[in-house]
């Protein structure tokens, strides 16, 4: 669909190849554990059951066949996620780089974040019943910006604890104000 | 009375604090119970029905006049008892770290603020306290309630005291007051007696002169303020919706339609009174130390931004105002002010509307080092290409304007503003510019980048797209920059980073003078 821009003077690589993917800062990602495979699984078939069942009830109420179209909608949504749901975890990673905490997330809606160490102005930990059970931890970056939203899920529980700490310490070196 | 306020002491608030606080209460629950007791005061003049289940009948019936007397004698000694102490209880002091609160009878507040995190002093007189000659002090610091309030003060003292606050803040640790608070006591005296000094005080100009350079003022220009006002972007919604009544009306013959537009009516002519009210007296102005914006006709109010405290700023035009040149800025700051701002909107406009020469004036004062336009001896060079680059971003896109605009395929997503939807990053500042028919340009300093973000959703990787976002504290700006070639967002994103993390080591804004104090 795209136009074969004849205007455009940068010099892109190879204009032919298919679309890639964004990585803007190349190299090696710490990737987050393969068990969070199964707690991401769970919240979702939890999330997506309730969901259909929700949208299913117009339908059981009402009895108007068409209205099947929500819970259906709704399902197929819910086993597509679940089918991606290794490959989306596969696709969390973060990166300590020198002065800042490089974040990504995402196969459909990609994202990159950088946060500069000085900018944390606290770091979370977070652990929910199913994480818990396998021995995770989530991280959470809090920075004065709303918009940073930096959450590392499925890290190991020391190797949370052990980020945070070095996190704190890398914040506290590197202090700035606002 | 010691004048001294920032003394390391504790002070109390002015005295007749109880009465602006509490006095508009009190004044508001008498004319309830008056406005419940009309009959009955209708009735005594001109005589008349009964009014059976009258409270006061029934004190009246069973003799309970005096009971009821005694019980509001009480509760009136006991208000006026419990304003006193509260104002007895209700002290402040000023050291050379912090500023501390200490209020409340029953519960006891005590709240410390480091002046080195303070975002901005604002001094805000109602009118009401302005009949008093007194004026509320506040100290914004970031996130939500973390303001100290100093309600109320006398009004020279309120200024005084800022000015000592933003001097112990700044780092300099050397106290200019005696020289600096002569021209003020001077004015305070000239005028003869106390309903004279009130008179004078009333209508005194927003901006005292000599507290500012008059090259770095900007005012604004009432008939430039009520033109912008009438061709804003509502003003034409609002004539379009009553056009389209009018038209169905005489179409349909049910001109009942048109009272629909009644409530409307009402709603834009209070946003335009408004507006122009609280506009009128706008001036914002660099002081040693900040820079200040004022505005308001009878409720005046002007607060002192210390520098660094701005966290972007958005140049942007409406469509009927290019013709003029016209342009509004608006800031993204870490405090928020409890006061509204000028034109009735949060305080984050800081120029509701000027020209171009203008604009430049508020940048310098806001982004000082920045956008010098004399430059200084070390800065020139920089300076001067920042401010060509901001001066390319309210112009047409033109080639080799500095900014990086998005591919032509972006027009997909950006359909009137692919051209000129660009960046430009300098070692000090990020410049987005947005918008064609709307044109904006977002300035961002490096220094107070919180992070970093490159965004790609499925439509844009199909364009080879993506987006950029710098994140600062909330406010009403985002910089977010959408449909960029995706190769020239990785870079950007790259360099962001980085610009992000030099500026902010190189930062010391937030002791902004302790540098050239020679300390």
């Amino acid at each position: 669909m795209t136009d074969d821009a004849p205007s455009q003077q940068a010099p892109a690589p190879d204009p032919q190849v298919a679309p890639e993917r964004l990585d803007p800062i190349p190299g090696e990602w710490k990737r987050v554990s393969s068990k969070y495979v199964v707690v991401d699984l769970i919240g979702t078939l939890i999330s997506g059951a309730i969901m259909t069942i929700a949208s299913g009830l117009p339908w059981y109420f009402f009895q108007v066949p068409w209205l099947l179209v929500f819970p259906i909608v709704f399902g197929v949504m819910m086993v597509v996620l679940a089918a991606f749901t290794p490959r989306r975890v596969r696709a969390i990673g973060y990166r300590l780089r020198d002065d800042d905490l490089l974040f990504r997330r995402g196969i459909m809606f990609q994202r990159f974040v950088a946060v500069p160490y000085g900018r944390m102005q606290l770091v979370d930990i977070n652990r929910g019943p199913l994480a818990r059970a396998v021995g995770l931890s989530e991280l959470k970056l809090v920075t004065a910006a709303a918009a940073s939203n930096v959450t590392i899920p499925g890290l190991p529980e020391q190797e949370a604890d052990d980020l945070r700490d070095r996190l704190v310490a890398l914040a506290e070196s590197r202090r700035a104000g606002l | 009375m010691n004048d001294d306020l920032a003394d390391g002491e504790w002070h109390r608030l002015h005295p007749a604090t109880p009465l602006l606080r509490g006095g508009i209460a009190l004044i508001a629950i008498l004319g309830i119970i008056i406005a419940n007791l009309r009959e009955r005061v209708v009735e005594i003049f001109f005589g008349g029905g009964s009014y059976e289940g009258d409270p006061i009948d029934l004190l009246l019936e069973r003799g309970l006049v005096p009971l009821a007397l005694v019980v509001v004698a009480v509760a009136l000694l006991i208000f006026i008892a419990g304003f006193y102490l509260s104002w007895r209880m209700h002290t402040f002091r000023i050291t050379d770290e912090l500023v501390e609160v200490r209020s409340g009878i029953l519960f006891r507040t005590h709240r410390k603020a480091r002046l080195d995190r303070i975002q901005g002093i604002n001094i805000v007189r109602p009118f009401f306290a302005r009949l008093f000659g007194a004026a509320r002090l506040e100290i914004t610091g970031a996130g939500s309630d973390a303001n100290v309030q100093l309600s109320y003060l006398s009004g020279v003292r309120a200024d005084a005291l800022r000015r000592d606050i933003l001097n112990l803040a700044s780092g300099t640790r050397e106290r200019e007051r005696a020289e600096r608070a002569a021209p003020a006591e001077t004015a305070g005296e000239s005028a003869p007696g106390l309903v004279g000094q009130r008179v004078s005080e009333l209508i005194a100009p927003e901006l005292e002169p000599g507290l500012a350079e008059p090259s770095s003022v900007v005012t604004m220009n009432p008939g430039r303020l009520i033109a912008s006002t009438v061709l804003s972007t509502t003003t034409f919604f609002f004539v379009v919706i009553v056009v389209g009544g009018i038209i169905a009306a005489t179409v349909s013959r049910e001109f009942f339609v048109l009272f629909g537009a009644v409530p409307l009516l009402f709603g834009l002519g209070s946003f335009l009174v408004n507006r122009i009210v609280k506009s009128l007296r706008y001036s914002i102005a660099g002081t040693p130390d900040g820079v200040r914006v004022g505005y308001g006709l009878l409720s005046t109010s002007n607060e002192t931004l210390p520098p660094g405290r701005i966290h972007s700023i958005s140049i942007s035009q409406q469509l009927p105002w290019r013709p003029f040149d016209w342009w509004e800025v608006k800031v993204n700051r870490a405090g928020k002010s409890s006061a509204q701002g000028a034109a009735g909107q949060q305080n984050t406009t800081i120029l509701p509307v000027g020209t171009r020469a203008e604009v430049f004036r508020v940048l310098e004062l806001v982004l000082p080092g920045l956008v010098d336009v004399e430059g200084d001896v070390g800065s020139e060079g920089g300076s001067e290409a920042v401010r060509r680059v901001i001066e390319a971003g309210l112009e047409k896109a033109t080639p080799g304007d500095g900014f990086t605009n998005s591919p032509r395929r972006a027009a997909v997503l950006r359909w009137f503003s692919w051209r000129r939807n660009g960046f430009a990053l300098r070692p000090d500042a990020v410049i987005l510019r947005r918008g064609a028919i709307w044109r904006e340009l977002v300035v961002v300093p490096a220094a107070r980048m919180q992070s970093v973000a490159v965004h790609q959703g499925p439509l844009e990787r199909a364009l080879r797209l993506a987006n950029v976002q710098a994140h600062t504290v909330a406010g009403p700006i985002s910089a977010r920059l959408g449909a960029l070639d995706a190769e020239d967002a990785s870079r950007f994103f790259r360099d962001l980073a980085e610009t992000a993390i030099a500026a902010a080591s190189a930062d010391s804004s937030h002791r902004w003078r302790s540098g050239e104090a020679g300390a």
